[in-house]
């Protein structure tokens, strides 16, 4: 522990920040107070100190007024900490004998009073005059990374993510919960805004995956525990029996054709509830990998033990029909994880006056995919439940989003979509089509022009949220019709347009289990329950957790193209560190002064790292510095006071609480 | 009690919540009280009673300690132990004759920020009704 | 689960809407539940007052809520949906505001009232289902239903915006009620529907018009009849149904009953204390379904 020594020599910057500090707080007489701290000898305020120029004044004051100690007045330390840092380090100054003050984001963005925010920012900066005072020389330890690389979620996000590392090298282990991969995506007909057919344009990336040398797919597979941290992750992966060996099974599907329920009876999710599936079956006919499922809820050998077996015979000579299957754990490291987990389409029925679930003919966004999709459960067809073929449809925009009631935030997918139902449907069928909008969203590449071209197929626009879906007819012409209640804003009137098909475009959401999978990787979630990235500007794709990066959306609602660019860059960040080699750590490590120590063990117990470990002849405790993740609880349990903590020792904060209260 | 008092709060935030959430306040643009002095911790683990007894010592009228949500510590479990030493500090603080008030434990996530706002600005309001908490020592900075 | 609980009748339980009165204590009394009306209750203003003065509007409310109190009911039920919206309005703002708990706080004390405190605004429906529940009214049925299908409608002011009788925008417990002694119901996409409420009174023509709606589609979806909660939505359907005939030219001649009554009916009520003989619109249909007893409805008008 380095005590203050004589020849403290201090340098305070203030940085204005264009207006955002100095609109609020007063730079200049902050920076002239500065000055009158002790052991200050230079206090300068600059315009941008994070630019070149003004690195550049604090490397020039370190070499020519000799400084030893530098604080530096600005924003908060999580957005620029490591650059003033580097500043110093490049200045030939141990970089962490840098202290930062918030006085941005924790003062002058959040003070209307001038006076108030300009003597905050002098108690801080003050504060901060003494601690910096009892700042020490530290050296960053390195932890080596393992080079594998984890992917949890197999949609378009983890199979570009997987793909991205995998080519270059590194293996991946991509775990997927459902027993294929393609996600979302591969539910798709076609996507906006060229018309692409989702399917042929995934299916390549999908086998890619699946011949892939460099990445180990586990499908049916879950995670379920998460320890270690960045470079040295242990995972634990369950994997689901699905009674059919998968390295045995040749893809033929003819036990699907044996099964002894000669019509599906089952609820087949892949097309949301509108076909049915068997007992044994397959997601879709391209799934990744080509191997069936038997789901031991509805088969009938599971739940009586008397079935024919028909599958097993049909499967012959492979014998890849295993009924004995039982789960799997596997456990492996990896160095860094991308978590790429999705989304799911916000359930309609929590707006009951939108009749979902209560008239037929109304469907969901994610229903009419399948409806047009040529593999889906009509053939392509556009039919309703009744068999008619629609003569007008209406799409009502924002179902769920952009509401108090249900979810804020607007999904960003859902115009865009919109308007490529309304097109393929129109398609379909010739059908009058009425798309109830709020605003039209149609910020991205070609999205503008593809809504001129819904303009010129004569696709009729509302604007007005969609008030309610009625059966209640006021005359003839509205009998067995689906009626749209709405006020059209831009003329001035409430309308009611009677149609045959109603298509709800709901909105996204984060998981159902976002929650629980965010707690087991140790990150946290935004407001909204998407994970929570490290900075919304200038790290979408990391969080606070090092090693454990983001894709697609489970950080947020986004379509394919951002998707797979944020899904580039999460793997890019991945092998940054991996080929870096190693990652190196903040010096925070908490530390035992032995003779000190009165051997009580109170500390050992309390690490959640178990980094403390006892020992037995010396009768005194040790903190493995590696381990050890620098929470400090240890410091302040210790009786005897016998544990420090670099960075933060209790000398430099009391020193922070002293220049807080006193004068100087 | 001065018509113009302000108390002055010293702030313990844990690094990967409060500290977050307060920052998020300040990109959302929310404005509270300006009477917090903000002292970054790696965790509310790492609030030793000594800061706290200390700061009040020193003239502080409030102290507040932010961290994460129980099942949400960065370190798994730092926040526990906050808590636990939280609550007989509150005791020991009531038995010094220091107002119930003064000392207030949060659970601010980062995406709260404001919540921030919220447990700031009453903290402030039930302080300044409080009064200074060492009247004659504390010298108000020019 | 309290059998006595405080009664609230509301000005129309004395007017226009005594039928749902005679009902609802026959009914009540059928299942031994008994309702001790407040002393000295005073109107509570209704929707009316609120929208012209709502800070003396609460001051009506919040004198029957302290009555309540006083004569140490922990329950009020009242079964008109205006007096019930309006009585949990108070409690809810007088909650919510500190300006309003002032008002009234002050004007309570003023008048030697004790200050409001938890009392439960409940209105007969949901008493029935959550207090005595469908089991127990199955149990109690001796009548079969010889009628045609209903409507089960809601009105507004129940089911908005406290969501505590039923659910707001889809709320079924009167039909569950009314299926639990055998009476067919329809899908009723108008059930929360206004009725137009005083504008009946005040822009007639508007008032009529939707209660016009609500009846041809009634009809339309194969009622025969409406049952309601509300006096002011049992009058509106009921008494116009004369000008709608004239007007659209629509053969409307529907019966519109009060919940209260149906139910009595099958648990054994007769129709004089149901105040089955009150009703304006549908007699023809009411003298059939209920003939066992038609000399009575007969002469009682």
């Amino acid at each position: 522990m380095s005590k203050a020594n004589g020849d403290i020599r201090i340098g305070v910057y203030v940085c204005h920040c264009g207006t955002n500090i100095s609109a609020v707080v007063d730079v200049k007489s902050l920076a002239a107070y500065g000055a009158t701290l002790p052991n200050v000898v230079v206090s300068r305020e600059y315009k941008y100190l994070c630019s070149d120029p003004g690195q550049d004044l604090i490397r020039q004051d370190i070499a020519e007024r000799k400084l030893n100690r530098v604080v530096v007045a600005s924003c908060s330390p999580h957005l620029h900490e490591q650059t003033f840092r580097n500043a110093l380090a490049t200045g030939g100054l141990n970089p962490f004998f840098l202290q930062m003050v918030n006085i941005r984001e924790q003062d002058s963005w959040v003070t209307e009073d001038k006076q108030a925010a300009t003597r905050k920012a002098r108690d801080l900066v003050r504060a901060a005059a003494r601690r910096v005072a009892w700042n020490e020389s530290l050296e960053r330890d390195r932890i080596p990374i393992h080079p594998a690389v984890m992917v949890v979620g197999g949609g378009i996000a983890g199979i570009h993510a997987a793909l991205t590392l995998a080519n270059s090298g590194k293996h991946v282990y991509l775990v997927e919960r459902e027993p294929t991969i393609g996600g979302h995506m591969a539910q798709f007909d076609k996507t906006f805004p060229t018309l692409d057919c989702a399917a042929c344009i995934l299916t390549p990336k999908m086998s890619a995956v699946k011949s892939h040398k460099n990445i180990t797919l586990w499908t049916y597979s879950e995670v379920t525990q998460v320890d270690g941290y960045v470079g040295n992750f242990k995972v634990k992966v369950r994997r689901w029996p699905r009674y059919i060996k998968e390295d045995l099974c040749s893809g033929c599907l003819e036990c699907l054709k044996a099964c002894v329920y000669k019509e599906a009876k089952f609820p087949d999710d892949f097309n949301v509830g509108l076909a049915k599936r068997k007992p044994i079956y397959i997601s879709f006919p391209q799934a990744v990998p080509q191997v069936p499922v038997i789901d031991p809820e509805t088969c009938i050998q599971f739940k009586s033990g008397k079935c024919k077996k028909t599958c097993i015979d049909a499967c012959g000579e492979r014998h890849a029909i295993s009924l004995q299957m039982e789960e799997k754990t596997e456990e492996v490291e990896v160095g860094n994880i991308i978590l790429a987990t999705g989304s799911q389409p916000f359930d309609a029925r929590r707006i009951p006056y939108y009749g979902y679930g209560v008239y037929p003919n109304v469907y969901t966004a994610l229903e009419v995919e399948r409806l047009v999709n040529a593999s889906g459960p009509t053939g392509g067809e556009v039919v309703l439940r009744d068999g008619r073929t629609p003569k007008s449809v209406a799409i009502v925009h924002c179902v769920g989003s952009r509401d108090e009631g249900t979810n804020r935030w607007c999904s960003r997918v859902c115009c865009m979509y919109s308007l490529k139902l309304a097109h393929l449907i129109k398609e379909h069928t010739g059908a009058d089509i009425f798309n109830f909008y709020i605003d039209i969203r149609t910020p991205g590449k070609g999205f503008e022009e593809f809504y001129q071209k819904l303009l010129n197929e004569r696709v009729h626009f509302v604007r007005g949220r969609v008030a309610e879906v009625t059966d209640w007819a006021l005359d003839p012409s509205e009998e067995n019709k689906l009626v749209i209640r709405v006020e059209d804003t831009l003329a001035g009137i409430v309308r009611r347009i009677p149609v045959d098909m109603v298509v709800l475009s709901t909105g996204l959401e984060p998981q159902a289990d976002a929650e629980q999978v965010r707690r087991l990787f140790n990150i946290t979630c935004a407001s909204g329950g998407f994970f929570l990235e490290r900075h919304p500007k200038l790290a979408p794709v990391s969080t606070f957790t090092d090693g454990i990066f983001l894709a697609g959306c489970c950080q947020g609602p986004k379509d394919i193209p951002d998707t797979v660019a944020q899904a580039g860059a999460a793997a890019a960040e991945a092998l940054a560190l991996i080929d870096a080699g190693f990652v190196e750590t903040e010096p925070n490590a908490a530390y035992v002064m032995e003779e000190v120590c009165s051997g009580c063990k109170t500390c050992v117990a309390m690490c959640p790292f178990s980094a403390i470990e006892f020992l037995q002849e010396e009768r005194k405790a040790r903190i493995n510095q590696a381990k050890c993740k620098g929470c400090g609880t240890c410091v302040a349990a210790c009786p005897s006071g016998s544990i420090y903590q670099h960075l933060f020792e209790d000398q430099q904060i009391f020193e922070e609480i002293e220049g807080i209260l006193t004068n100087a | 009690m001065p018509e113009s008092f302000e108390p002055k709060i010293v702030a313990f935030f844990c690094n990967w919540c409060t500290y977050l959430a307060a920052d998020l306040a300040g990109t959302s643009r929310i404005k509270y009280a300006p009477n917090t002095r903000v002292v970054r911790v790696m965790c509310s683990g790492r609030v030793d009673p000594q800061f706290v007894l200390d700061a009040f010592a020193k003239g502080a009228d409030g102290v507040l300690i932010g961290g994460c949500h129980p099942g949400d510590c960065h370190y798994q479990e730092g926040n526990y132990k906050a808590l636990r030493r939280f609550v007989l500090l509150k005791r020991l603080v009531k038995q010094m004759g220091i107002e119930e008030e003064r000392l207030r434990l949060e659970w601010i996530s980062a995406a709260e920020g404001e919540r921030v706002k919220t447990v700031v600005n009453d903290m402030v309001e039930k302080v300044r009704a409080l009064g200074p908490r060492v009247p004659a020592r504390r010298k108000e900075v020019a | 689960m309290a059998s006595t609980y405080g009664y609230f009748p509301g000005c129309s339980a004395r007017g226009t809407g005594v039928a749902y009165e005679e009902s609802l204590l026959t009914l009540f009394r059928l299942l031994n539940l008994s309702l001790d009306e407040l002393k000295d209750w005073n109107c509570c203003g209704a929707t009316s007052y609120m929208s012209i003065d709502e800070g003396s509007a609460f001051l009506l409310s919040a004198r029957n809520l302290s009555r309540a109190r006083q004569a140490g009911h922990r329950e009020l039920v009242t079964p008109c949906s205006a007096c019930y919206l309006v009585l949990r309005k108070t409690q809810d703002y007088a909650a919510r505001y500190p300006e309003i708990a002032k008002s009234v706080g002050d004007s309570l004390v003023a008048a030697n009232l004790p200050p409001l405190d938890s009392v439960t605004v409940r209105h007969p429906m949901e008493v029935l289902y959550n207090d005595v529940g469908l089991e127990r009214i199955k149990s109690k049925v001796v009548r079969h239903w010889r009628g045609g299908r209903v409507a089960c409608y809601y009105g507004c002011q129940l089911v908005r915006p406290f969501a505590e009788a039923d659910r707001p925008h889809d709320p079924t417990r009167m039909d569950e009620l009314l299926q639990a002694v055998g009476v067919p119901t329809i899908d009723y996409s108008l059930k929360t529907k206004c009725c137009g409420g005083s504008l009946t009174g005040t822009i007639h023509e508007v008032g009529v018009r939707l209660n016009y709606i609500l009846l041809k589609e009634a009809a339309r979806k194969g009622a025969e009849a409406i049952v309601t909660i509300c006096p002011l939505c049992q009058y509106n359907l009921d008494a116009y149904q004369g000008e709608i005939r004239k007007h659209a030219g629509e053969p409307l001649d529907m019966p519109v009953f009060f919940f209260t009554q149906i139910l009595g009916w099958a648990l054994g009520g007769d129709a004089r204390s149901l105040g089955l003989g009150r009703a304006i619109s549908g007699r023809r249909s009411i003298e059939e379904w209920f003939s066992k007893h038609a000399e009575e409805v007969e002469s009682y008008v």
